[in-house]
């Protein structure tokens, strides 16, 4: 296990390597950069562009830059938003709980559905259930988030009248940020009128981003667990007598889970980039709301910092499921 | 948990309401207008920035300047200068202080006196001077609207005359400058709350939680989601109606909407120009709308072949059915421009008589000034959509359609925003389309940095057309400070601009603010601000 952890965290630093050389020139291929972003249709003096981006530290050689940018980064310094001149990683970290709490609750939504969805259509091959499944799951992976995130709110929202349009939390409460995720600090305030505020602005994001990882995970449920059921020991198991949901519950789904979490783990880059759109549909104050932004405004000490740590973020999160393996099947041992 | 009951709130705009049924603390028994934003203030210190956004966020509701914007209109009027007089050569604008002003108290800071000449020096001179001590207060800052705006090559020095006077010493007689003292960039700090904030060591948190002067004070910013404020009781323009006022930052436009529609704020920035119609027919919001302070135009480079000759230009000029364009493209919001200044800036020049449309007359002119068999021209469109021009493609295609009927070939070009303002100053432009929205309402804004001499080498002078008489009126306006005689100079100069035709000013747009029916006594800023110090909220039954 150890020689293992030790053999994939030697692969991460090369990884980190070429995250931080990708950003790092794919923003500067954009036309434009930060000082002329700041510019609008005023013309800007020569001397004053000079002088700004002389200020940002971009008028040096790119190797320079380069070099600088991942010494500071080493030393955790991300640099300063060339927008809010405050520290890189203080905007990520303000942002992130908010994130993740969406993250979250979306993934909790496609294994809650995704799972049992997929192995009822496993179970009832080829019937109406199947069909529906399967359909169902491939217009939810077609679909586009933004346009989806704004049928959510029409419906549900403005026609319906069920749940708010978007933000964290309705106006009237003021939950001062403890931990950064809105419904541990509602309840740590306890306030339960909070609390319900904010798993009602849950509902409509989590149901966005949830939708594509929901129909992956249906689908990789239901096709794991047609191999499974072919194997011979589901067969011995029924001929001994153990019930259906026993059969299916312990002896098929467990083998057919691998494959499950992997898709699972994977899903968590589909929530980032996916979180990217919702937050934005959703004013969901997170980092791809901010990230957005950043772009646009070709904040490039926030872009290469944001990305680094969302990367770094699915790089953990990989290696923790990988490490998980070896919990649902004993049999798979890393060495 | 009950969704049902919970959106039921959300509809409901009173706080008396919401109490009704069990909901809100005895804080919330007041009233709270929520204003949906389109986006995050940069920062909390309103001489850093440049952008409305920030300023809704900043400066508009929590300070003041020595004189301010009358709401909906671009006269002058008294701020927290009660009056202000120039000498006879311009060279000195004398202020007095209002007295009494309170700044605001939070739980850092109480001030221990009132608004005075200290304070109007502390804010002009960090800007001003590199050296004074407060210049730098966080990295990477720079007081970017003072540069645009040139005020280190105007203002000499400021003089503390006594406690409630101060005096502006100007290098050159500058009658623009009392406009510039209105904009947001010349918001008055407290040197009493930066001094008290450097003596505790945390200098960063006199630039992150702001104390001014103005109708709200600040209460808590939760990045990217919600700004909240609270009525100043001590306001000296009286407190306001309303007692909380929250900004719910919401990016998209679309969502916006169904928030205003949902009652989840009470009023929104920036609709999107298709939504508007829908708008106007929703029983629950009163679209407002307002003449925009602004300019769309087509600008020709001057120095470039053939547009060198005046004929060709009057000729394309001619040739563009603005009608049509005003139709597509604005769809009703705008009206079709004939000056480079919007007729609600003084000093519009109703006089001048736009050119027809005539496509025969212009093929006319062409043929006179050497063409007769038409030519060819790049076009270059605007890749976003901007207060001044909702959709420049479309615009650059009817234009095509139109310049094709007198025989000019126009070629469609773009480049991303940045590039394209980017380009638009090294000269490399045939035919461009851009536009500009007023920062002040003074007609020298609009002259100078858009048609000016000197803005053809900062750039902004797209058509880069510097012409002698233009240019003496247009300076010789900036030293005259009687305004009806600075309006009788721009007049001329308009004819001027009208007859070299350096542009084909296309359209001033109309701004709309949408706003729902509980909503009393908001009145739309002729600057694109949104001010909610007069506004109250009618009890919904």
């Amino acid at each position: 296990m150890f020689t293992f952890l030790l053999k994939r965290l030697g692969l991460v630093l090369p990884t980190f390597l070429g995250i931080t050389i990708l950003v790092f020139s794919l923003i500067r291929l954009l036309p434009g950069d930060p000082v002329e972003a700041l510019s609008g249709e005023r013309g800007m003096t020569p001397e004053r562009y000079q002088r700004l981006l002389h200020e940002f530290g971009l008028d040096r050689p790119l190797a320079v830059q380069y070099g600088e940018y991942v010494w500071k980064a080493l030393h955790g310094d991300l640099g300063l938003s060339t927008i809010t001149h405050e520290p890189v990683f203080h905007e990520f970290i303000a942002r992130f709980p908010a994130t993740i709490e969406l993250s979250v609750c979306a993934m909790l939504l496609a294994l809650l559905i995704g799972l049992p969805a997929g192995i009822i259509a496993a179970v009832k091959r080829n019937t109406v259930w199947d069909y529906s499944v399967m359909g169902a799951s491939l217009t939810g992976f077609s679909m586009p988030i933004f346009w989806w995130g704004l049928l959510l709110i029409l419906m549900f929202s403005v026609w319906l009248g069920w749940t708010p349009v978007s933000g964290r939390i309705a106006i009237e409460y003021d939950i001062a940020p403890v931990t950064g995720f809105m419904l541990i600090d509602s309840l740590l305030a306890s306030d339960t009128g909070a609390f319900k505020s904010a798993l009602s602005h849950l509902i409509l994001p989590s149901i966005a981003l949830g939708t594509i990882p929901l129909a992956v995970i249906a689908r990789m449920t239901r096709s794991s667990m047609l191999e499974v059921l072919r194997e011979d020991y589901v067969r011995t198991a029924r001929a001994k007598g153990a019930s259906t949901v026993r059969v299916i519950g312990i002896h098929a789904l467990r083998n057919a889970l691998i494959p499950v979490v992997t898709t699972a783990g994977l899903q968590v880059g589909t929530l980032l980039a996916g979180a990217i759109l919702t937050e934005t549909i959703f004013s969901w104050p997170g980092i791809g709301k901010w990230l957005v932004e950043a772009i646009g405004r070709r904040d490039y000490p926030a872009v290469q910092g944001g990305i680094l740590l969302s990367a770094t973020t699915i790089i953990v999160v990989n290696l923790v499921v990988d490490m998980l393996y070896g919990v649902i099947n004993p049999r798979i041992r890393h060495t | 948990m009950n969704i049902r009951k919970r959106s039921h709130h959300l509809t409901l705009t009173t706080i008396a309401a919401t109490a009704l049924l069990g909901f809100a603390s005895a804080a919330f028994a007041a009233k709270t207008l929520v204003y949906c934003s389109e986006g995050s203030p940069e920062g909390f210190n309103p001489q850093y920035y440049t952008t409305g956004t920030t300023f809704d966020a900043v400066s508009v509701p929590m300070f003041n300047r020595l004189v301010e914007f009358e709401t909906g209109t671009t006269n002058i009027v008294p701020g927290l200068a009660e009056s202000y007089s120039a000498s006879p050569d311009g060279l000195a604008y004398t202020f007095k202080l209002r007295k009494g002003v309170k700044f605001h108290s939070s739980a850092k800071f109480t001030p221990t006196r009132d608004f005075n000449a200290d304070d109007v020096l502390f804010s002009f001179n960090r800007m001003m001077d590199p050296n004074h001590p407060f210049a730098k207060t966080q990295a990477g800052t720079t007081y970017a609207y003072f540069d645009d705006m040139d005020m280190k090559n105007i203002v000499e020095r400021v003089e503390k005359v006594d406690p409630l006077t101060v005096r502006f010493v100007l290098k050159k007689p500058e009658a623009p400058f009392i406009a510039n003292m209105a904009m947001d960039f010349a918001s008055i700090l407290s040197a009493e709350y930066a001094e008290k904030m450097k003596a505790a060591g945390n200098v960063e948190t006199f630039d992150r939680e702001p104390i001014g002067t103005g109708p709200f004070s600040f209460v808590s910013y939760q990045k990217d989601a919600v700004v909240r404020y609270k009525a100043n009781d001590h306001y000296w323009g009286g407190r306001p109606k309303i007692d909380n006022l929250v900004f719910a930052i919401t990016t998209d436009a679309s969502v916006r909407y169904a928030k205003l529609k949902a009652g989840e704020c009470h009023v929104m920035a920036f609709p999107k120009p298709a939504d508007v119609a829908l708008m106007k027919n929703d029983p629950a919001i009163n679209l407002i709308s307002q003449q925009g302070l602004n300019v769309g135009y087509i600008a020709f480079n001057v120095e470039k072949k053939p547009f060198d000759n005046k004929l060709v230009r009057q000729a394309l000029n001619m040739a563009v059915n603005k009608k049509a364009i005003l139709d597509a493209v604005f769809q009703g919001a705008g009206q079709p421009a004939k000056n480079p200044i919007p007729p609600t800036l003084w000093s519009y020049n109703d006089k001048v008589a736009d050119y027809p449309y005539d496509a025969a007359k212009a093929k006319a002119l062409l043929a006179q000034a050497g063409y007769p068999n038409g030519t060819e021209v790049e076009l270059w469109y605007l890749p976003v959509t901007r207060p001044y021009n909702p959709d420049g493609k479309r615009m650059a295609e009817l234009i095509q359609a139109d310049w094709e009927k007198i025989g000019v070939k126009a070629k469609l070009i773009t480049f991303e925003w940045g590039e394209y303002r980017k380009r638009s100053k090294t000269g490399e432009q045939h035919v461009m389309m851009f536009g500009w929205s007023g920062d002040n309402g003074d007609p020298d804004n609009f002259f100078v940095p858009l048609l000016g001499c000197s803005a053809v080498k900062g750039g902004g002078n797209v058509s880069r057309w510097c012409h002698k008489d233009f240019e003496d009126l247009v300076q010789k306006a900036k030293t005259v400070t009687k305004q009806a005689e600075r309006a009788a100079l721009y007049e001329k100069a308009q004819v001027i601009a009208h007859e070299e035709a350096p542009w084909i000013p296309i359209a001033h747009s109309v701004r709309f603010d949408p706003v729902r029916k509980e909503v009393i006594g908001y009145k739309m800023d002729a600057t694109a601000h949104h001010y909610f110090d007069k506004v109250d909220l009618a009890d919904k039954k």
